[in-house]
């Protein structure tokens, strides 16, 4: 199945900074996933989440408020069922 | 970092706390041998007099660069994995349903203790406001938490001592706690965007993510990284100035133009630190220097809170969700209570 992964973000540059990693990670580790950004602070707020950028791997919450390396978002993905 | 919670009881990390100690005795020995080291290179092996102009600015800046560096790195490092156990969730969870007064004064501690980069303030404005915390009540919140920087709080400590540094806190509290209130009791709700109030809130969804004391770690370890790069510019031009004053701009200069006696100096100060946009960190070098040049403390501090409050990017984030006519007076009443320490500081600490 498909992964929906989206990056929740006002557009900082931190926020970019997630998205492309989050993009290469999902390249490098060949994953089936698609990556989304939502920058609306409205859709961020309605999903119940204040910490950006945060990251949302098929509806849950996996981490906010920090940027993590391409390698970590791999290990991320990888542990993923 | 997306294991479950129930995996996690894991036995105390041996090699973990042994690299932390190591790590912070080798930080240690640095910032100690930093002066003896640079006296050597400059005064002996460069063979420049010690009380030479240009040795002393030199020696000035690779030993200020060095200590700054240090410091700077240590405390982001301990204030990120302390932090790192508060939430903007947790910190929305405490302030719901308050009324306004003593959620003031909660909502600017908290601003200090919560983790935020200006990119949240959007929506963590948006989601304390829909989650029915009172206007006045966050916005305490969002004056506090850049103007009460907890960098520059450990570094003003280090630096100038212990009266300075809670003085510091203190009167950052009082403003963001005082100006919340006034702006809450204006009853500024017509000044926001009207889209702010219809937001739906889910709730809080982040309570699955617990973390361990490696990421902790990494994460202070990350966040180090990160903001020194960052400021490395600002910080390098701040004691590269500081230097410059330092060796060359005689001690009555600034004593007789920008001195506590001066009335001026304090609204000049702030002036001229609105535009300024640097973080903390950067300004210290320079609030250093020219405080041995004789400016007042107060002076000074009005100074760094004006550089690191009231910032020109965040304004136009907050744009988005407040009014001009709410951004306008928020500008001035935090402005106005910076005026107004700086003043206090100077005829305090004379």
């Amino acid at each position: 199945m498909t992964m929906q992964i989206r990056v929740l973000g006002p557009g900082c540059s931190r926020c970019k900074t997630l998205a492309e990693n989050t993009v290469e990670a999902v390249r490098a580790s060949g994953v089936d996933a698609t990556v989304e950004e939502v920058h609306d602070p409205m859709e961020i707020v309605a999903l119940g989440i204040l910490t950006t950028p945060a990251l949302v791997i098929d509806g849950e919450l996996v981490l906010a408020g920090h940027v993590p390396t391409v390698l970590q978002l791999q290990e991320v993905l990888a542990g993923r069922p | 970092m997306s294991v479950k919670a129930s995996e996690r009881r894991a036995p105390p990390d041996v090699s973990l706390a042994a690299g932390l100690l190591g790590a912070g005795v080798l930080w240690w020995v640095l910032y100690r041998i930093n002066g003896p080291f640079w006296d050597w290179i400059v005064y002996r092996l460069a063979g420049l007099a010690p009380d030479g102009r240009l040795g002393e600015t030199i020696h000035f800046f690779v030993f200020d660069t060095t200590k700054i560096l240090l410091l700077l790195s240590g405390i982001i490092f301990v204030v990120t994995v302390l932090r790192s156990f508060m939430s903007l969730e947790r910190t929305r969870a405490l302030l719901g349903g308050k009324r306004e007064g003593l959620a003031n004064v909660a909502a600017a501690c908290l601003g200090v203790a919560t983790p935020f980069c200006s990119c949240s303030a959007v929506p963590a404005f948006m989601g304390f406001v829909a989650a029915g915390v009172p206007l006045g009540v966050t916005l305490s919140f969002l004056i506090a938490s850049p103007l009460v920087n907890e960098i520059a709080l450990g570094m003003l400590f280090t630096l100038f001592g212990w009266r300075i540094a809670l003085l510091y806190v203190t009167a950052g509290l009082t403003i963001a706690v005082v100006a919340g209130f006034v702006l809450g009791r204006m009853h500024v709700e017509r000044w926001v965007e009207p889209f702010v109030f219809e937001t739906k809130v889910s709730a809080a969804v982040s309570s699955g993510v617990k973390l361990t004391w490696r990421e902790r770690t990494e994460l202070g370890r990350e966040e180090a990284a990160t903001i020194v790069r960052k400021v490395l510019p600002y910080l390098l031009i701040g004691i590269a100035l500081g230097a410059v004053i330092h060796g060359w701009v005689p001690t009555s200069f600034f004593e007789t133009y920008a001195g506590p006696g001066n009335p001026f100096a304090v609204p000049v100060a702030v002036l001229v630190g609105i535009p300024l946009y640097s973080n903390a960190a950067g300004v210290l070098p320079l609030v250093e220097v020219l405080h041995a040049k004789g400016l007042g403390m107060g002076t000074l501090l009005a100074f760094m809170m004006a550089v690191v409050a009231l910032s020109l990017p965040e304004m136009i984030l907050l744009r988005r969700v407040l009014k001009p006519k709410l951004i306008a007076a928020f500008v001035g009443v935090v402005g106005a209570g910076i005026v107004f320490v700086g003043y206090l500081f100077n005829a305090v600490l004379g």
